[in-house]
């Protein structure tokens, strides 16, 4: 008997939101009904969203794509040679030909939909563990040197070094100290933080793990969202894995220093995100925010030296630490003080939405056009919002921006969580403009007066401008209300609620002045 | 099974004392707690926030402070199913409010309601994180890309949430 013929499809969600389930069922079914000896394996998403399910199949180690597979196109898959790389309308050839994916830099996404996300055995054979195997080998300060040389920054939104936060809670004598992942991945438009959890969740845990040895921490606990079920479960099961390899636990590695984590789950708050809600959260509490200072650093979870991270963060650690590309080389991938690759989230009304983990620098248009092809609906691209539901409005004319923290602060606009959510022609931007406003009452934590009443009257001082009642009067009031806000609020929710608003006024006047009226 | 404990003249529920042990009566848990007892029991009733707050050694306006704060937590019953329909920028991009129109007809159910079978509750979700493939929903925990009504109802009707 010849050896199985590996195809695999991946159990991502949004993979399995369009079917692939179903596919991944049809495929052992019809091949077991043929007698052709297949092994169905389900790997994570590689993020070419627009094609899942994408089902590839091995042949000579190269991997032969089709997509987007309904469970109907099966056995016609089947009958044109699915298992030798036949033709077929649904084939896109090798997959990591496809021009999306070609020009893209993977590195914290090197492993995401290549390898069985729960495979201990995959993930060892494309490089896992190497990072941690070294950094076994370090001392605590040598660790955070070559985060530091990388440039790593925080990719939850703020952008601050990494190494930095690091070194400070290393040079805290207090103990315990807490490894906290900020998994609430909860802006419109990202997606990366699932995608690693389900897809690749080993490198997450192996960066929580390296930071624990960097800092002296042997706790750990990821805040995963409860709108994630999927890589809840995930996780879950990665933890209990890894434990029982070996890589967390009393003795990791036999390097005699130890670190477990702990998964908690969200309950449908945004504001959790917020890293000092989050760790609120964590301790069982209300999310609300606490006043800064004092940063987590010195007084985090239960009081104590607290590192607290996003997912992208944590997960791009193994990379730079393993040497591929290593600290100097991830420096030298991005542009000034924006270091590194950054994933991209291509979303809303986009032909090809996905994931594109690029080089700091890449322009917006880029992005856009030659990766996302415009929009779905094949009109005019009119605005782009980037980095969620607190990030700018950004029109057309500013397309050229590149992408790095600075160059985007530039325009009065902010990279979040590197989400890009698109709008075509037919966006009326002063309810976008009203939503940013609703969205922020929605979610307040209601601890500070400026964001929790704020929020309010600016969603009822939009609907006004938006029926034509005293617009520019109205306008100069949302103005007053914006600095008031960006001022007075306690954290970012408060703070940059006005940064959509404020933007959609300024690039799309006249969706604020009705027609007919004054 | 519910009796009343003789020594603190609150209802003795074993099943959520069950939760509650779970995680080791820890206060820090409440939130998982909150969790296990919504999933299990479709809610968070005002006969639990005592106990609970019992046995975590909290106040019950601790808990109840924290029942309220969350989303995922009701204080009555909800459907036997609970559609999850995301109403943020990335599915409004592609005709979010629309499905939501056209969902709520369907169901017969808006918003925060649900539906006159008491089958299926109608919740708001701010991202499901499958922003490429918007509109997006959820039905239970199954997940829905470029989602219109027929395909929510559907898969309310397979149950195979």
């Amino acid at each position: 008997m010849t050896d199985p013929v590996t195809i695999y499809v991946p159990c991502d969600s949004a993979a399995r939101s369009v079917g692939a389930d179903a596919v991944a069922e049809t495929i052992a079914a019809e091949a077991a009904a043929r007698g052709l000896s297949v092994r169905v394996k389900r790997n994570g998403s590689r993020g070419l969203f627009w094609l899942e399910p994408l089902v590839e199949v091995e042949i000579d180690g190269t991997r032969i794509g089709y997509g987007p597979v309904e469970a109907s196109d099966v056995p016609a898959l089947l009958d044109t040679g699915l298992l030798t790389g036949g033709d077929h309308a649904l084939c896109v050839g090798r997959v990591e030909e496809i021009d999306f994916l070609a020009r893209q830099t993977r590195v914290t996404f090197r492993r995401c939909g290549v390898i069985a996300p729960l495979d201990l055995n995959d993930y060892a054979a494309n490089g896992g563990w190497v990072g941690l195997r070294r950094a076994a080998a370090m001392a605590p300060s040598e660790i955070i040197e070559a985060v530091l040389q990388s440039g790593l920054r925080g990719r939850g939104g703020a952008g601050f070094p990494a190494g930095i936060k690091w070194k400070t809670v290393l040079g805290e004598t207090r103990t315990p100290k807490y490894i906290c992942c900020n998994a609430d991945e909860g802006d419109s438009g990202a997606f990366a933080d699932r995608m690693i959890m389900e897809g690749d969740p080993f490198t997450l845990i192996e960066g929580m793990v390296i930071a624990g040895m960097a800092t002296g921490a042997e706790h750990g606990f990821i805040y995963l969202r409860s709108e994630y079920p999927d890589a809840i479960n995930t996780f879950g099961k990665a933890i209990d894995i890894a434990r029982d390899g070996g890589f967390l636990g009393a003795d990791i590695l036999g390097s005699g220093r130890a670190f477990d984590i702990t998964l908690r789950r969200g309950a449908g708050a945004y504001i959790c995100g917020e890293e000092s809600s989050m760790l609120e959260s964590l301790e069982g509490k209300r999310g609300e925010v606490r006043a800064k200072p004092p940063i987590p650093a010195f007084s985090g979870l239960f009081g104590q030296p607290t590192i607290v991270n996003n997912v992208l963060t944590l997960a791009s650690v193994p990379m730079i630490l393993s040497g591929e590309p290593g600290p100097g080389g991830y420096a030298a991938l991005g542009e000034g003080r924006s270091a590194g690759t950054q994933p991209f989230q291509l979303a809303g009304n986009v032909r090809r939405g996905g994931l594109v983990e690029a080089p700091f620098g890449v322009s917006l248009r880029e992005l856009i056009e030659d990766y996302g092809g415009g929009t779905l609906s094949e009109r005019p691209v009119r605005a782009v919002q980037a980095g969620g539901p607190l990030g700018a409005y950004i029109p057309e004319s500013q397309f050229d921006t590149p992408m790095t923290y600075e160059a985007l602060a530039g325009i009065g606009a902010m990279l979040g969580h590197g989400g890009l959510t698109v709008f075509d022609d037919s966006v009326d931007m002063a309810e976008m403009a009203q939503f940013a406003f609703e969205f922020c009452a929605e979610e307040s934590c209601g601890k500070c007066t400026p964001c929790r009443v704020g929020a309010v009257r600016g969603a009822e001082t939009i609907a006004k401008i938006r029926i034509g009642e005293n617009v520019d009067a109205n306008i100069a009031l949302v103005e007053d209300l914006a600095e008031v806000m960006v001022d007075g609020s306690l954290c970012a929710m408060g703070g940059l609620t006005p940064m959509p608003v404020r933007s959609a006024i300024a690039h799309f006047p006249e969706d604020f002045a009705p027609s007919g009226v004054e | 099974m519910v009796r009343v404990d003789e020594t603190t003249g609150i209802d003795r529920d074993d099943g959520l004392m069950a939760i509650c042990a779970r995680y080791e009566n820890r206060p820090d848990a409440l939130i998982e707690i909150l969790i296990d007892l919504q999933t299990e029991r479709g809610c968070v009733a005002d006969a639990d926030i005592a106990p609970i707050a019992e046995a975590l050694n909290l106040s019950r306006a601790e808990v109840h402070g924290v029942r309220s704060f969350y989303s995922d937590f009701s204080t009555t019953p909800k459907g036997r199913t609970c559609v999850k329909l995301c109403r943020a920028e990335a599915c409004k991009a592609v005709g979010a409010d629309a499905l939501a129109k056209a969902v709520e007809t369907r169901l017969s159910a808006g918003f925060g309601e649900t539906s006159p079978s008491g089958d299926v509750s109608l919740e708001p979700v701010y991202c499901l994180g499958n922003c490429a493939l918007a509109p997006a929903a959820m039905v239970g925990e199954r997940l829905i890309g470029r989602a219109d009504a027929d395909k929510i109802v559907d898969a309310i009707e397979r149950g195979d949430a």
